[in-house]
């Protein structure tokens, strides 16, 4: 099946998230689709699956004009879209998954659990796809949810096949399996559409790549002829370097050490399992590992969010397993959450108020009861020009700013006091090119000054190339650990351990 | 590492579940206390329990148990599970054992309470299954509505307005009639409420208590103004007991499930048809996953809005048929605010059925059997207030919905209105 898509324009009140896009999907071909987060790939798909109707432009299905109206109409056309967040509902089966929304039925509108099971037996078999029909959703690991989500797919036999951002939750032994998949079903006929903004892995497994920025095609080409600067370059418009430019490390003494830290989660489980770690000051700790294996239990550990069921944490000397939030904080804690919009800033607040959080009761903001506002604001405009944070005013509230720009917001506030740690959990997630050099270098900034840095971050290039010394969590410890002040680290062995194999 | 920190270490590595069944435990310990030395010290004589009466085709005879004897074995034997708790506890002996624990006592108090004295347990048993009736189906209709994720408060006021319609309509149509308009205005408060909260996206618990409040001043403002005046507006037939041949005839049972009204039968035929549609359908799955997680139920073309309405309506329509058992089912009259909370009882109930409709009733049977227990006991003169047990149900949701005794999940989307992007 061809689908070809003319002129596409999809706009959002003023902004233009799809420009004239030109799009051809060819049977048997793994179109690769390339694009910074918020340069209009997802709009695109979810057009093309008919989450969205286009306002201008048409859709070409073998060669016949189509119209999608709703969700349902992009299924019947036969493409299918694998969401980067998983669409599963966690506490149903594999099959009740697979089969909702088109159930075999009998009568009395009976639900065919039996057959769905059988259904969806047979198309793993033919994919080698492995999943068991009867396990629930929530059980699984991501890795195989995934298969679940491209089994819904086939279900519906689907002839185009829609991977948004695909390799994001998977560590690099599974993006290796996934590829797998991803090839054998072009080898059977199918269209795919891969969808990402990591280079390696468009060049390594797309036929044709298509580049996108701003909402529009910037470029086209075959991977053979490609190399990952130049389609970084047609990505971000500029050309883009990679390698994080740091000196070596001057590691002093202990700023932060972690010994025997476990903590439970509400199963009884190990969310943390003994772990023991040191950061020194002048030095930057990456911990690498895949989402969900107690990374962020650790931070809310670190930082005083949650209490360790055993353990011990020094700060700078001390021991601050039982301080609070605030006690951490004062004594030169930074912390840059992993979820800007849920626990970094306050979205309605205006950025001169985001900027204060964790100032505003210092003496220097507070006048008894008042806050001193026209100080908090000469401050906060400052910060913004130091951080390069781009707002029209500091009085716009901070959910108006751009994902980059709320973040280097955070990281203003956490950096531009007196500071001997910085943990910093993913602190580039979904941000522009731009935005992460950005962030990055201050990072390094803040380790050349002498703080402590803690990295967690799920992107494996970012704790390679940020990371002085490299822990891998896996299942709640820290499973691996490899110097990088001697030359670069192996890829390969920091993948095995993220993935358990290790031990 | 010497053994000191070691053993600090696993005395401070105190696991949820330990510290269950230790509360569980003592819970079971001090319930012994009470009975040995309260009921158990207390009680002299028999208690005798009434299984049929003489006239019954197949009567059973008396239940006569020695009431300080059964007392004291029922204080060793919540002694034991307690003790047992302690050296062994944990997993799913805990919630077990409370649950045995409980049953235990309440055999015990009503040993106690009617020891020397004689007691209808058919009869009582038969006015558990009554009282419920209202409860079961304010839960029935909650588990309708929060299974797609719509929280229903406003149970109480479809209970009010079906008990006020069916006053009203049956008194100028009969019973049949009142019935039906019952069911259509519950069904429509449940279709306004749907119009609220999913395409106004008004906040759900304000929208139900502005429907709670709105149906009980408006049922109580026609009630002492108009219904005073013309008395025939608030005359309405009731349904009569229908003994089903042969089954009604049985011990015990018969008269609890076989010798009842239409309410009952129906309580009991909806949840039998509602645990099949949501669990064993097509429509049931969809309206699942509408629950649990629309955004995925809207990518494979089911319709999130329509589900919603659909089942907020058909909530409402139980919650009318519940709220007729009011008039049409017991007294025949419409008094102010009659429903006096059922409904929200009915949501507990549900909370502690865990959103299953075979649970939201048996929940309802516990409530109704405390409210009838409470009724008894007025005639058995104890010398504990009724109302301390009247409340014990409420205590027990507490607790459970506190998420004690295992932690019951609601319907992950549960609350939040969905936005189509």
């Amino acid at each position: 099946m061809d689908v070809e898509l003319r002129g596409i324009t999809k706009r959002f009140g003023p902004v233009v998230a799809n420009d004239a896009i030109n799009l051809h999907i060819r049977a048997g071909e793994v179109l690769g689709l390339l694009g910074e987060n918020g340069a209009g790939k997802s709009t695109m798909m979810n057009i093309l699956s008919g989450l969205y109707t286009p306002d201008e432009g048409e859709i070409l299905i073998d060669g016949k004009s189509v119209t999608f109206e709703d969700p349902g109409d992009g299924i019947a056309a036969g493409i299918g879209m694998v969401h980067q967040h998983f669409m599963l509902v966690p506490v149903f089966t594999v099959a009740e998954n697979v089969v909702l929304g088109v159930e075999p039925t009998g009568r009395f509108d009976y639900l065919d659990l039996k057959t769905a099971r059988k259904q969806v037996r047979e198309i793993n078999d033919r994919y080698g796809l492995e999943v068991d029909p009867d396990a629930l959703i929530e059980s699984l690991p991501v890795g195989i949810q995934q298969r679940v989500e491209i089994l819904k797919v086939l279900f519906r036999s689907a002839d185009v096949i829609i991977l948004d951002e695909p390799t994001a939750v998977l560590t690099p032994q599974e993006v290796e399996d996934f590829f797998e998949i991803v090839r054998s079903l072009r080898d059977a006929g199918k269209a795919i559409v891969f969808i990402t903004h990591k280079l390696h892995e468009i060049l390594e497994i797309s036929d044709r790549i298509s580049v996108l920025r701003h909402g529009r095609i910037t470029g086209e080409g075959d991977p053979a002829k490609l190399t990952t600067e130049t389609l970084a370059e047609m990505m971000v418009g500029r050309p883009v370097s990679f390698t994080v430019d740091k000196a070596a490390p001057k590691a002093g003494a202990p700023m932060l050490t972690v010994s025997d830290l476990c903590l439970l989660d509400e199963h009884d489980d190990f969310a943390l399992d003994h772990v023991s770690l040191q950061v020194r000051s002048g030095e930057v700790v990456g911990i690498a590992g895949v989402q969900g294996n107690g990374q962020t239990e650790l931070v809310e550990a670190l930082t005083g969010l949650t209490r360790p069921a055993t353990g011990t944490i020094l700060f700078d000397g001390q021991d601050v397993t039982r301080s609070s939030v605030r006690e951490r904080h004062r004594m030169g804690m930074a912390h840059v959450p992993e979820d800007r919009l849920r626990s970094g800033m306050i979205a309605s607040f205006s950025v001169a108020e985001n900027m204060v959080l964790n100032s505003y009761y210092d003496p220097t903001y507070g006048r008894g009861l008042e806050i001193d506002w026209p100080k908090a604001q000469t401050t906060a405009a400052r910060y913004c020009i130091d951080f390069d944070v781009r707002t029209p005013s500091v009085f716009l509230p901070a959910g108006h700013l751009s994902g980059g720009n709320q973040q280097k917001m955070v990281v203003a506030r956490e950096l531009e006091r007196e500071t001997k740690l910085v943990i910093a959990s993913q602190p580039t997630r979904g941000l522009d090119v731009g935005s992460i050099e950005y962030i990055h270098e201050r990072l390094i900034e803040a380790r050349d000054e002498g703080d402590g840095v803690l990295i967690v971050s799920s992107e494996l290039d970012e704790i390679m190339g940020l990371s002085d010394r490299i822990l891998v969590m896996f299942e709640g410890r820290i499973v691996a650990e490899f110097d990088a002040t001697n030359g670069p680290v192996d890829r390969n062995a920091v993948g095995l351990a993220m993935a358990g194999a290790s031990e | 590492m010497t053994a000191a920190p070691t053993q600090t270490q696993s005395e401070t590595m105190d696991t949820g579940k330990a510290r269950q069944a230790r509360i569980t435990g003592a819970v079971l310990i001090a319930l012994s206390i009470l009975v040995l030395f309260v009921f158990g010290m207390d009680s002299s004589g028999d208690a005798t329990f009434r299984l049929s009466r003489p006239t019954d085709p197949w009567a059973l005879p008396n239940l006569v148990v020695p009431a300080g004897p059964f007392n004291y074995v029922a204080g060793a034997l919540l002694a034991f599970l307690g003790v047992r708790q302690f050296l062994q506890g944990g997993g799913r002996w805990t919630a077990l054992s409370l649950g045995v624990g409980l049953a235990i006592l309440v055999m015990a108090f009503l040993v106690w309470a009617t020891a020397g004295k004689a007691f209808s347990l058919t009869g009582m048993l038969q006015a558990t299954m009554v009282r419920a009736v209202p409860i079961a189906l304010g839960g029935l209709a909650g588990v309708l509505c929060e299974r797609v994720a719509v929280v229903n408060i406003a149970i109480e006021g479809m209970l009010l307005a079906g008990a006020f319609t069916g006053a009203l309509i049956g008194s100028l149509l009969g019973g049949w009639g009142g019935l039906v308009a019952a069911v259509i205005v519950g069904g429509a408060f449940g279709f306004i409420l749907a119009a609220l909260v999913v395409t106004y996206r008004m906040d759900q618990i304000i929208a139900g208590v502005v429907i709670n409040l709105f149906v009980l001043g408006l049922t109580s403002y026609v009630s002492s103004q108009v219904f005073s005046e013309y008395r025939f507006l608030n005359n309405a037939p009731v349904f009569r007991a229908y003994k089903i041949p042969l089954l009604g005839d049985l011990p015990v049972i018969g008269p609890m499930l076989f010798k009842q009204n239409l309410f009952v039968y129906g309580a009991l035929i909806l949840v039998a048809l509602s645990t099949y549609y949501l669990f064993f359908t097509r429509s049931g799955l969809r309206a699942r996953a509408v629950g649990e997680h629309p955004h995925a139920a809207d990518t494979l073309g089911i319709n999130v809005y329509r589900t919603r309405y659909l089942h907020v309506t058909l909530g409402g329509m139980v919650a009318g048929f519940g709220g007729a058992w009011f008039t049409l089912g017991s007294v025949g009259r419409f008094d102010e605010n009659m429903t006096g909370g059922r409904g929200f009882i009915g949501l507990a109930a549900m909370i502690f059925g865990r959103w299953h409709p075979v649970g939201a009733l048996a929940a309802a049977l516990v409530f109704g059997f405390a409210d009838s227990l409470q009724q008894k006991l007025a005639l058995l003169r104890t010398p504990i207030p009724s109302d301390f047990l009247a409340m014990s149900p409420y205590i027990a949701t507490i607790i459970v919905v506190a998420g004690f005794i295992g932690k019951a999940q609601p319907p992950a989307a549960n609350g939040k209105p969905y936005v189509k992007e």
